[in-house]
């Protein structure tokens, strides 16, 4: 059994598992059920002057037959009063005091309003603050969430504000809905952030009724951009990590939000720099059991990996995470197909064929059988036939002997010297 | 199926045995489905069905694109869902039996039409007159699918049918457990929406003379399957509760459904595919105990796998190697019971099967209250000599890509001249020839003009 506790900017906790700020973490009835699920933290959902809320919220990206590949909501924050919600954090930790509790906030761009929130949710013993920047509906128009984290000076200068007055880490969680992220990770240090977290949900707007004609969702005919998020987002949010995480001016820790749903995703965002993890659609599409076999799971990882500590495994990609010139222009692979794996459904010669670079040929075998094969001198190695291949094995992307390495930097850095 | 004991409570046993995919069981096949490129499916539809493109169709709503994919390549389309052996067919060719389950291409295609037949949306308009005109005699899956794409081509079409209804073997020789009557009907009324005039209760050689036929119509498609079965040659054929079962099964398909089966001992001589249906038709009508009597054995039955264990799961008994020698009465013109032989398996003879011998002094009885011969079909002789037609043993004779008989005028297609050695007796199989056969005539009459 590794050690699945982390040290996430000084809050300990239990396992890197936490609820999100969202629909799952409402109230102290939820985050209860939660920890007895066996989560180790949850950002409450976050707390502000209550606003009134539209039904209906939520719409969903269904593909092939599976239900919630994205998600999407034009909920706004909590919309119950302020000193309910701090009753119920206070009970919740009482019940609770091994399991994280964030406080997730958001008030005007105002210093006092930030000081004044910050020292109440303190005063009922939370473990952090997460300041929302990030929201990108409803609250956006009033010049919160994502308007401010869109500003890299209004992030640094609210972020400030908080931190005047907090006693716990900060966390400013980032939006993703902004041409570089890094942009606004830097300006949350320079604030004093003591981490940050992301990635907030994406601009969207999830579909249209083409009978009605009418925006998904829709209140009364009507419909707005939401905020979207569940796995169709992780490879978004797994790259802004990344991104994040790879500078150099800057080592502030990471809670990776975005797509999580099982162990396999938590251990990626762990390998791109994430300390923490955050998560809310998995939760919300199966309920808090998913929990269980995310522990479970992460440990028989770090079993089978001889990692005696899940915070082994942070960071560990993110020197393999680089710009595209340090990559090796001399680097071989050509597909194989294992002609005993494959069902022969030729999607690969298809997509070859149509999509990539002609050269899987189809052909009859000298048993009458029809077979395909890779003609190994045009392939350029893209991948294509062995990901709309629907037989694990049967394509095989095999590495060629190359020159020697060479990246463009290098190519280029070489270049010049002539 | 439950056992009957009114005639009430007949109907229900006569329901399809297969119920319809829930819409979710089509979402979530539909969306396995691979769409192979190539796709082998396709290529082991004898009408080359695009499977996957309907499968992709009914994947994004276009359910009408879907009907309209499955029906242009098969008339029959709808009829082919339910009684394909799809095993042998598009769900055998499936690449997904070698990584985990065949697609079930019969059960989505059968989706697809009945929203085809729930919607009424038309599917096909007839093409512009060309000035010839057809005769097509039998109204079968290959006489109307023949009818369906000349009517397409633009030909003035007319077909002649001499029972009550159109649709052949569909609307009288499927038991309605495998496929209901109104599927066949709905089919003709698609054929008929294109113009194509049906007369029914019309022979040709009877109420209309060949002779009007191949004076009056530029073409005539010869279409009229098989008769009856063949008399077993043997004493007391003509007691009564000796039936045939190609007749049997007409009856009670067009809904003429009888309690006086019910709890007698039944036995049914053949082990093909209409002698299981004889066989399961007579259990649904409550008979106590159906037997199949063949004097092969297991190994050289021709019902199709699927069928012998639908039988077996009816609780249908199985008598191999025993040939009945004689019906005995019981004295009021009523058989009573059947005089059997044992039978042993020789050498293989020219069906390329093991030939029947009896054995010496095995005779035995066997106590019956009815009889149903399913021991193959007669052939139309009669009215393929008056069409002076070449053929073998009412086996039509034709050109294999043109589906041309000796008179170059006549064309033949579906069972009439299906025989050993010439491809499947699968109403998928007449539904293809019926198109090839129109094809042909429009290539001919074409080059023609």
């Amino acid at each position: 059994m590794a050690d699945l506790s982390i040290n996430f900017a000084g809050i300990k906790s239990m396992n890197p598992f936490w609820l999100a700020s969202g629909p799952p973490t409402n109230s102290g009835y939820q985050v209860q059920r939660a920890f007895e699920a066996g989560w180790g933290g949850a950002v409450w959902k976050t707390l502000g002057d209550p606003i009134v809320n539209v039904t209906s919220r939520f719409s969903a990206l269904h593909y092939n037959g599976q239900r919630v590949a994205g998600f999407n909501n034009i909920e706004l924050i909590t919309d119950r009063p302020l000193d309910v919600n701090l009753r119920e954090i206070a009970e919740t930790k009482k019940k609770f005091p091994k399991q994280v509790i964030i406080a997730s906030l958001m008030v005007e761009p105002v210093q006092e309003k930030w000081h004044e929130i910050v020292k109440k949710v303190e005063d009922v013993g939370v473990d952090g603050l997460e300041l929302n920047f990030g929201c990108p509906h409803g609250m956006a128009e009033r010049g919160m969430g994502s308007a401010s984290g869109q500003v890299p000076e209004l992030v640094e200068k609210q972020t400030s504000w908080a931190k005047e007055a907090a006693e716990t880490p900060v966390i400013v969680k980032l939006t993703p809905n902004i041409t570089d992220i890094t942009a606004t990770a830097y300006a949350a240090s320079q604030g004093g952030a003591d981490a940050i977290s992301l990635i907030n949900t994406i601009n969207s707007l999830m579909g249209i009724d083409l009978d009605t004609w009418n925006t998904i969702p829709n209140v009364a005919g009507k419909g707005t951009h939401g905020g979207y998020c569940g796995p169709a987002v992780k490879p978004i949010a797994l790259s802004m990590v990344g991104e994040c995480a790879r500078q150099t001016d800057s080592n502030i820790p990471i809670s990776g939000i975005g797509g999580i749903g099982t162990w396999r995703d938590a251990a990626e965002f762990m390998l791109m720099g994430a300390t923490g993890l955050q998560v809310c659609t998995a939760a919300m599409h199966h309920g808090f059991r998913i929990v269980e076999d995310m522990i479970d799971g992460l440990n028989n990882y770090l079993d089978e990996k001889g990692l005696a500590s899940v915070m082994d495994l942070v960071g560990r990609s993110v020197p393999k995470y680089r710009d595209w010139g340090d990559l090796d222009l001399n680097h071989r692979v050509v597909a194989r197909i294992n002609q005993d794996q494959c069902i022969h459904c030729n999607k690969c010669h298809i997509a070859c064929e149509d999509g990539a670079h002609q050269c899987i040929e189809m052909y009859t075998d000298k048993n009458g059988k029809p077979a395909l094969k890779v003609r190994e001198e045009d392939c350029v190695g893209c991948n294509l036939c062995s990901i709309v291949c629907p037989v694990d094995g049967a394509i095989d992307m095999i590495e060629k002997p190359g020159e020697e390495p060479m990246t463009w930097n290098e190519r280029q850095a070489l270049l010049n010297t002539l | 199926m439950r056992i009957p004991d009114t005639k009430e409570n007949l109907w229900k046993n006569f329901d399809e045995v297969r119920a319809d995919l829930k819409p979710k069981e089509v979402m979530e096949e539909v969306s396995r489905c691979l769409f192979c490129y190539d796709a082998p499916c396709t290529k082991a539809c004898p009408t080359n069905i695009n499977v996957p493109s309907f499968i992709k169709k009914i994947a994004s709503g276009n359910m009408k694109g879907a009907a309209h994919v499955i029906m242009e390549a098969n008339p029959m389309g709808a009829t082919c869902a339910r009684v394909c052996p799809t095993e042998e067919l598009c769900e055998g060719a499936c690449v997904l039996n070698d990584a985990s389950l065949p697609i079930m291409i019969g059960d989505l295609q059968r989706h697809a039409t009945n929203w085809a037949m729930k919607n009424h949306e038309p599917l096909f308009q007839p093409g512009k007159p060309n000035g010839k005109t057809v005769a097509i005699v039998g109204s079968g899956p290959a006489g109307l699918s023949a009818a369906r794409e000349l009517a397409r081509y633009g030909f003035k079409v007319t077909v002649y049918e001499k029972k009550d209804k159109a649709g052949g073997l569909d609307t009288y020789g499927i038991v309605p457990f495998r496929l209901p009557q109104a599927i066949s009907l709905w089919e003709v009324e698609q054929v008929e929406s294109l113009g194509v005039a049906i007369h029914t209760n019309t022979e040709v050689g009877k109420d209309v003379q060949v002779e009007t036929l191949m004076n009056d119509f530029d073409a005539v498609v010869l279409a009229v399957g098989m008769s009856d079965v063949p008399l077993l040659g043997i004493p007391g054929e003509d007691l009564d509760g000796v039936h045939d079962a190609i007749q049997f099964i007409e009856k009670v398909k067009d809904g003429h459904l009888t309690d006086r089966f019910i709890g007698k001992r039944a036995a049914v001589i053949g082990a093909g595919n209409t002698a299981i249906d004889a066989a399961t038709c007579l259990k649904r009508l409550g008979a106590a105990n159906v037997s199949m009597v063949y004097r092969r054995s297991e190994a050289e039955m021709t019902a199709y796998p699927f069928e012998y264990a639908f039988a077996k799961q009816d609780g249908i008994e199985f008598r191999w190697l025993t040939q009945p020698k004689s019906f005995i009465d019981d004295g009021l013109g009523h058989v009573a019971r059947m005089e059997c032989v044992r039978m042993k398996l020789g050498e293989i003879d020219a069906s390329g099967r093991r030939r029947p011998e009896k054995v010496k002094n095995s005779e035995f009885y066997m106590d019956i209250d009815v009889v149903v011969k399913a021991t193959g079909q007669v052939r139309y002789t009669s009215l393929i000599e008056a069409f002076g037609l070449e053929n073998d043993h009412g086996i039509v004779k034709v050109n294999p890509e043109t589906y041309q008989t000796s008179n170059p005028k006549v064309y033949a297609a579906g069972d009439v001249i299906f025989g050993n050695g010439s491809g499947e007796a699968m109403v998928v199989a007449a539904a293809e020839q019926g198109k090839k056969t129109a094809r042909a005539i429009q290539e001919q009459m074409l080059s023609r003009i």
